[in-house]
């Protein structure tokens, strides 16, 4: 199984990490791709992430092997972007090759719902100068809970 | 050891990394956080709060019974929110 991990400062583009994936493998007949972006909530001015760089890419790498241990995948691409971003900017990228949708789309569900609550990466947002660090949610852990 | 913080941890110990010697009998992650603590300020708030604390022992995530030694990379930060 192909997979790529990147952390990045820089955008993405989401069609050429697409067609790389799915270019990587013959067999490649069902392509799932989640891209998260950043939303214009209540005046949002901007929204920073930083992350744990030791940790971050070992424990991305641990939840692809986990899921293709589940599913029959072809190759898997995440890319997860930090630094300081703006409304309607993209924020990440889950794409997943698999012959079959099935397996695509639930293992881009799953590595999504991981990312969410394993990954170690931290939101702050800044609404007119006034900054303040996102609370995890509990229908995040819940999402990830389904897949135990 | 080794302790990295992350985020409001971060913020309100007032560094990102810093070197500790482990002190003797201290030998879990909440051995660990009950010492640190005790520095009062920044730490005394964070430390002082556990529940809304996450732990990860040498960049792995890591319970608060998790075992702890002096060449250890400790950390300590809120619950994940990326994606």
């Amino acid at each position: 199984m192909n997979m790529h991990i990147r952390i990045q400062n820089e955008d993405f583009d989401v069609n050429d990490e697409l067609e790389a994936l799915a270019s990587e493998s013959s067999n490649v007949g069902a392509l799932a791709s989640f891209v998260g972006l950043v939303r214009d909530d209540d005046k949002l001015t901007s929204l920073t992430l930083e992350h744990y760089p030791g940790m971050t890419g070992r424990e991305i790498e641990s939840h692809v092997a986990e899921a293709s241990k589940r599913w029959p995948l072809l190759g898997v691409t995440i890319i997860h972007r930090v630094g300081t971003l703006v409304p309607g900017d993209r924020i990440v990228l889950v794409a997943v090759a698999s012959s079959h949708r099935g397996a695509a789309f639930e293992a881009c569900e799953f590595l999504m719902d991981y990312l969410k609550t394993r990954a170690p990466f931290w939101k702050r947002e800044d609404r007119g100068g006034q900054s303040a660090w996102i609370e995890a949610r509990a229908s995040d852990e819940k999402a990830a809970d389904r897949w135990k | 050891m080794t302790l990295v913080y992350f985020a409001w941890v971060r913020q309100k110990v007032g560094t990102g990394e810093e070197r500790i010697d482990l002190p003797p009998g201290v030998a879990t992650v909440q051995a660990l956080i009950a010492h640190l603590e005790k520095r009062g300020g920044g730490y005394a708030d964070v430390f002082g709060n556990p529940q809304r604390l996450r732990a990860a022992v040498n960049q792995e995530h890591a319970g608060l019974d998790a075992a702890i030694s002096g060449t250890d990379e400790v950390a300590f930060f809120p619950p994940v929110t990326g994606g």
